[in-house]
């Protein structure tokens, strides 16, 4: 299944990485074959199966509502490029917009 | 063909903070208006290599809500990754539930007043809430963001396009919120911004030649903080929903031009658009590797279900029709959930709904707003109150002197109502010729007023009442005076 420039591209733009027209070539060719790879579990008949939700045979994973010690804000902040007071400093965002 | 009148036709997403101690998947305290980042960990700061653990808590909250609005509970659900980039998202995903969520199909009934509605729920899900994002002070040219926030487990209900209103928009947003409350489920308080409302708004305008209804684009209000915003933006978007619609019938519709993002700016009440279909996200879901699936336990479902309280509506519905309660007073009462159960209690132990209502309007909430202070706060129990009313029912003493004297005494002393009237010689008399005397003596010192009130002026008889009252120090039992004294002015 071969995967288009523009696919690739738009991959890109969605995961903030700029490629170079040689990356795109590259990449295309690369993720290519790894979707040929993944399409071989295609041939499987899988009619009559569950779809799987994790790969993990287990399920209700819980832990307790109970506080415990985090980082402190200099430790927290200590590995950010840029901070500010007890903040963490980012690049001016102008519009409101939020994702969630 | 005439056209149809456009109908408004509105689905509203809400998110509200669950009332955990902690966050959805790390041991961090949820926390407001404390020390930026100061409640974080590697968790949900996103680090590599960290797990995260679901909160069994929220998952019980989520659950207790999900069932309070009648959703199905399906076999399983599943986590998932939504992927974005924003700076108050650490990890740059969310991890919310996709395609299998904790509830389905469920139903809000709420009371417009235009009359009781059904919506209808689509889904209740969890997620986790992102950081705060705010511009540097001094105008920087750069922004500042807080994680506390991030984390922090949210539940997201989704409605049905059944809402055709600003009002019922925003009723509906009032009445989760009071559900949410009372459930225990969450605090909801909109400033801190433990909820937010997105309305998804169309018109619906008519129908097309297979008789398929057509639509104007969908626009989504994103993050409106209080319920009069709703309202607000909600007409708002109508009115500019018909103006495009009027101006380009053909090409304003859900078919060409899609679904859009907007805000709201609350102080000059408008919307304005943030993105346009084509600039729409992609979000890339995949199902989170990190966390395991939730298989409901019957059982324990059950024993949830099973802690649910009346529901507001239910307890206000009785109020009015079994016990004869104003629409006002039932609202009231049941706005809250402990203010519900003391009156719940209270009307049993003095076996009167409606007496206990008067009561409770009258003395104990304006005790409440008086010292500032929740009904938990209340320094007496319903049965200690209910023995006051009580002694009031069986005309032992007078409201006057409830209210007056033996209640701020209780309330000072912790003494019971009994005592008090017994060490205070409170109780009122009924001997009708010792009231008769005070009478007499009252129409004698106050001939002028009892003339009034015979030439025809009725608020004579009121002023004739309480000079009597005052001359047995408040003991005489009214019903007695009033009888006597109509029986002197009439003959
Ligand atoms: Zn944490």
């Amino acid at each position: 299944m071969a995967l288009s420039s523009k696919e690739v591209l738009k991959v890109g733009t969605l995961s903030r990485i700029r490629l170079t027209p040689e990356e795109v070539e590259k990449f295309s060719s690369q993720l290519s074959a790894i979707l040929d790879y993944v399409d071989k579990l295609r041939e499987l008949d899988t009619a009559g199966v569950e779809p799987l939700a994790h790969a993990l045979p287990i399920h209700n994973v819980l832990r307790p509502d109970e506080p415990r010690p985090g980082l402190a804000p200099e430790q927290a902040l200590g590995g950010a490029p840029q901070s500010d007071g007890d903040f963490f400093r980012v690049p001016r965002i102008l519009n409101e917009e939020a994702g969630a | 063909m005439s056209a149809a009148e456009p109908v408004p036709t509105i689905g509203l997403e809400v998110h509200m903070h669950l009332k955990t101690r902690t966050k959805m998947f790390c041991g961090c305290k949820v926390e407001y208006d404390v020390r930026p980042n100061s409640n974080v960990c590697p968790v949900c700061l996103g680090m590599p290599g960290v797990l995260p653990v679901m909160n069994g808590k929220a998952l019980e909250l989520a659950v207790r809500m999900a069932l309070a609005l009648g959703c199905t509970l399906p076999g399983l659900a599943k986590w998932d990754r939504k992927h974005y980039y924003y700076p108050d998202l650490p990890k740059n995903y969310q991890i919310s539930e996709y395609d299998q969520p904790l509830g389905v199909k469920g139903c809000l009934d709420i009371e417009t007043s235009q009359g009781p509605r059904r919506i209808g729920i689509i889904r209740v899900h969890l997620e986790e809430d992102a950081g705060k994002l705010m511009h540097a002070e001094g105008g920087g040219n750069y922004s500042v963001v807080d994680l506390n926030r991030t984390g922090t487990p949210l539940l997201e209900i989704v409605s049905e396009p059944d809402v055709h209103g600003a009002e019922e928009a925003r009723v509906y947003a009032e009445t989760l919120r009071q559900l949410a409350v009372y459930l225990g489920v969450g605090d909801c308080n909109m400033q801190l911004g433990q909820m937010r409302c997105e309305p998804n708004i169309s018109l619906c305008i008519g129908a097309d030649a297979q008789g398929k209804p057509r639509y104007t684009p969908i626009s989504e209000i994103k993050n409106l903080n209080s319920f009069r915003s709703v309202e607000r933006a909600v007409t708002f978007e109508i009115a500019r929903h018909r103006e495009e619609y009027e101006a380009d019938p053909a090409g304003y519709t859900l078919e060409k031009q899609g679904k859009s993002t907007r805000g709201w700016r609350d102080d000059e009440g408008v919307s304005f658009l943030q993105r346009s279909k084509e600039e729409a996200h992609d979000y890339r879901y995949f199902p989170e590797p990190d966390l395991v699936p939730f298989v409901p336990d019957r059982q324990w479902v059950e024993e949830i279900r099973r802690t649910i309280p009346d529901l507001p509506e239910i307890r206000r519905r009785r109020l009015i029709n079994d016990a004869g309660l104003s629409e006002y007073d039932a609202g009231v009462l049941t706005a809250d959930r402990l203010i519900a159960d003391y009156h719940e209690a209270l009307a049993e132990y003095v076996r009167d709904a409606k007496m206990a209502a008067n009561w409770m309007m009258q003395d104990v909430m304006q005790i409440l707003n008086e010292r500032k202070i929740a009904i938990s706060e209340f320094p007496l129990t319903p049965q200690a109150f209910g023995d006051l009313v009580n002694l009031v029912a069986s005309a032992v003493i007078n409201r006057n002197t409830a209210r007056e004297v033996v209640l701020p005494r209780m309330l000072a002393t912790g003494k019971s109502a009994g005592e008090i009237v017994k060490e205070e010689g409170l109780a009122q008399t009924s001997d009708e010729s010792a009231i008769e005397a005070i009478v007499d003596q009252v129409l004698a010192t106050n001939a002028k007023i009892a003339e009034d009130y015979k030439g025809g002026k009725k608020a004579a008889f009121g002023r004739l009442m309480g000079e009597s009252m005052k001359a047995s120090s408040g003991k005489a039992n009214p019903q007695v005076v009033k009888a006597i004294l109509a029986r002197k002015l009439g003959g």
